[in-house]
């Protein structure tokens, strides 16, 4: 039975609205322009190959249902209370393959010892083998020339792939975008596979980040974090976007009272922490959620909703900033002579706002679009370790980190959760960041020289 | 100038009774006292008494605005209004908040103060460093360093120096606290974190100004009259670049008292941040509260000094 989340929907419509917009510039020669000379740069071509890596998983991740049980001939359909999504089924087998606590990376052993029967019938405390890690490995003496093996075997099906999509695509590409450095793009696109060719090599038979607490795989719990760090960068701006521009157009355009209002408005916002007006905002709806219990039939509605309300949350304290660059441009915009001039004709306000001023303030909305989602994405690890951010139950890079915390004592320590929840946030951040510089180079009139 | 400070002082009144009304409208209409106490009391099978009890003990069973004629009586006076004369009111278990906070201070002052001062020290070499080889390798990496700096999460900084010099190489004690000048065993591991952790971003920022100040007139004639490279750097743009930098600075100057809440949680500093996040995680709405209020007082006495500091740097500036 298929399930859409709430998120879901956003993200879908979010998707579509995307390629909207991008048709729609596609055939305006004005707004082309600055994204083709964004797409001129190989920073954020490279950058971009990544993004869309993580888009995939992201989308891959939003595509949720329940799956059927199974029911007794003739009988109702009965659905499992558990909600997967397409990229759960993908990675079943990561999913489904759980030890019982904590391994090291590519390990075969767990992590602690245990009582271990003996082939002779004596028990011994030693670390036990995993039940899937390295389980097909008849003498662990093996592992060395196994992994070997993978890694060869996946590099070799990485470069074919490679080879591939660069004979097909480079061509067909180059015609039709001759001035994209599709190099750059090829690049990127040869180092993403050579981590993710092995990778997976090695994920048929490991757990190649190791297992957490409960036994689950590390690599899995990354890949599925990436979906909750998308949909907070991406859903707060939809929230952010039309109060922001609303609020910050009307007070540059209108002034006066309006003006006055709008700027109580966002200065009284600004001066509450941020963290504490989310803390304070996430523990009403927590406290909302556990007082409303019978709205949501499962847990992940239930941390869907959380997450949604973050979004919201984040949202509403965020919009501030991008209201008060809009003040500032309309502001300066609405004393130009074409704007006085349709003043003259008798042109409505809001045709002004909708012809004049909103088409000429759509850099920056575009600039601060890109610009907050690198920050809000490290934003939701940290309001996560504070206990604001996501719901415990939703994976996220904060939830990861958060529990990988706690270990930070044990000797040796375990730090593959943590260094797995890392690296991938800070891949996704150095990316967004590498793609917003070039789209700020892009759109920002004062840069071209 | 005093009738300026007077004024601005006026206007921020307003404010603050906004944000009072926000923070009221979040604790007590969005929720009851109710569910507060419902959340406080374990989720399942809490009997009305035991609510009634919970309420009655830290006076949320009143009415909100109006109790039988009388508006001091409320919760909104009892809870709000008191905000305004730095009434706090108790905490969970039962300690006085405003003496808290005051105790807190210190502390969270030991470790922001040196965090702002170097932190601002560095950054403003580096960017002088990245503007002086401008358009050379060493300012084109140092970009890409500072954005990949910018992109690692805070916590890593803070776990990562963590364990590399606490746990592994035993130079300074893992997490703690201890007043006079033991504090600096204490504070000096996270405050370097705090510096390290803001390089990239903050570098970054000072090069930008620093580049748009570098293209100024009086630049191209301090070139032409013969001036070294390095004394138009020292004497003209990094004096001129100085108000920005400043500027911009003073606003967070009186946030530092609400301390940095990851470092000192993470090292058991007992300051403010720590104190804030504590109350976060305990769902103590009182502290909350008060924090909330002290941060916005703290702000707005931010914008005031930043405004003034634009007369007291730049003389070009008149406030009337």
């Amino acid at each position: 039975m298929p399930t859409v989340l709430a998120t879901d929907l956003l993200v879908w419509l979010l998707v579509a609205a995307a390629i909207a917009f991008s048709i729609y510039c596609a055939r305006r020669p004005h707004l082309a322009a600055p994204w083709a000379r964004v797409f001129r740069s190989p920073a954020a071509i490279a950058s971009g190959v990544f993004l869309g890596f993580y888009l995939l998983v992201g989308l891959a991740d939003s595509l949720h249902y329940r799956p059927a049980l199974p029911s007794k001939e003739g009988g109702p359909a009965a659905y499992s209370v558990q909600v997967v999504s397409l990229l759960d089924v993908a990675l079943a087998s990561l999913r489904n393959r759980t030890e019982r606590t904590y391994s090291a990376p590519l390990a075969t052993r767990l992590f602690q010892k245990e009582q271990v029967e003996q082939p002779d019938g004596k028990s011994l405390r030693d670390f036990p083998r995993l039940r899937h890690g390295g389980a097909h490995l008849q003498d662990e003496a093996e592992w060395g020339r196994d992994i070997a093996l993978r890694v060869a075997a996946g590099l070799a099906v990485a470069a074919a792939l490679w080879l591939l999509l660069f004979s097909l695509t480079r061509k067909a590409l180059a015609r039709r975008w001759p001035h994209v450095p599709w190099t750059a793009a090829y690049a990127a696109l040869g180092a993403l596979l050579t981590v993710a060719g092995p990778a997976a090599a090695l994920a048929a038979g490991y757990h190649v980040l190791g297992t957490d607490r409960i036994g689950q795989d590390v690599l899995y719990q990354a890949l599925k974090s990436i979906r909750t760090s998308l949909v907070i960068g991406t859903l707060t701006t939809l929230v952010l976007l039309p109060v922001g521009i609303a609020a910050g157009i009307a007070a540059g355009y209108f002034r006066g009272w309006i003006d006055d209002v709008i700027q109580y408005v966002y200065t009284t916002l600004n001066s509450i922490p941020g963290v504490l007006l989310i803390a304070a905002s996430v523990l009403m709806v927590q406290v909302y959620v556990d007082a409303n219990a019978s709205m949501f039939p499962t847990a992940a509605q239930r941390s869907d909703f959380r997450l949604l309300m973050l979004c919201a949350i984040l949202g509403a304290v965020g919009w501030t900033g991008l209201a008060r660059l809009l003040r500032g441009e309309a502001l300066k915009l609405s004393q130009l002579e074409y704007i006085q001039a349709a003043h003259a004709f008798g042109v409505s306000h809001t045709r002004i706002l909708s012809r004049h001023i909103l088409p000429n303030v759509a850099h920056i909305v575009i600039i601060a679009l890109v610009m907050d989602f690198s920050g809000l994405v490290l934003a939701e690890a940290v309001l996560s370790y504070v206990g604001v951010g996501v719901d415990p139950s939703t994976t996220s890079f904060g939830t990861m980190i958060n529990a990988a915390r706690l270990e930070m004592a044990r000797e040796p320590m375990v730090w593959w959760s943590l260094g797995a929840a890392f690296a991938f946030m800070f891949l996704l951040v150095l990316a967004a960041n590498l793609f917003a510089d070039a789209v700020r180079d892009g759109f920002d009139p004062r840069v071209r020289v | 100038m005093l009738a300026y400070v007077v004024r601005r002082i006026l206007y921020a009144i307003p404010i603050l009774v906004g944000i009072n009304v926000v923070t009221f409208a979040l604790f007590f209409l969005v929720n009851t006292p109710d569910d507060m106490a419902r959340m406080q009391l374990g989720q399942k099978r809490v009997t009305p008494e035991a609510i009634q009890k919970w309420k009655a003990e830290r006076g949320y069973d009143k009415p909100l605005f109006y109790n039988q004629g009388s508006l001091t009586d409320t919760i909104f006076f009892e809870k709000s209004v008191r905000l305004f004369a730095f009434d706090f009111g108790r905490a969970e278990d039962n300690r006085d908040i405003a003496s808290e906070i005051r105790a807190r201070m210190g502390p969270s002052l030991a470790l922001a103060i040196p965090v702002f001062l170097v932190g601002l020290a560095v950054n403003i070499t580096f960017a002088l460093g990245m503007a002086f080889f401008r358009a050379t390798y060493l300012d084109f990496w140092g970009v890409v360093l500072c954005v990949a700096m910018m992109s690692i999460s805070a916590l890593f900084y803070i776990i990562g120096g963590q364990y590399l010099i606490s746990k592994l190489w035993h130079l300074v004690p893992i997490s703690g606290y201890a007043g006079g000048v033991d504090a600096a065993k204490f504070v000096v591991l996270p405050a370097l974190i705090g510096v390290v952790g803001g390089i990239g971003a903050g570098s970054r920022w000072y090069r930008t100004l620093f580049l748009e100040e570098m293209t100024r007139d009086y630049v191209r004639t301090a070139r032409a009259k013969g001036l070294a490279e390095t004394s138009v750097m020292f004497r003209h743009v990094l004096k001129n670049a100085m108000i920005p930098i400043l500027t911009g600075v003073v606003a967070v100057i009186p946030l530092l008292f609400m301390g940095s809440l990851l470092s000192e949680s993470f090292f058991g500093i007992p300051g403010l941040g720590s104190y804030t996040i504590d109350a976060i995680q305990a769902q103590d709405f009182a502290v909350v509260r008060a924090m909330v209020f002290i941060g916005s007082v703290l702000y707005i006495l931010g914008l005031l000094l930043t405004d003034l500091s634009y007369t007291l740097v730049d003389p070009r500036v008149r406030l009337d």
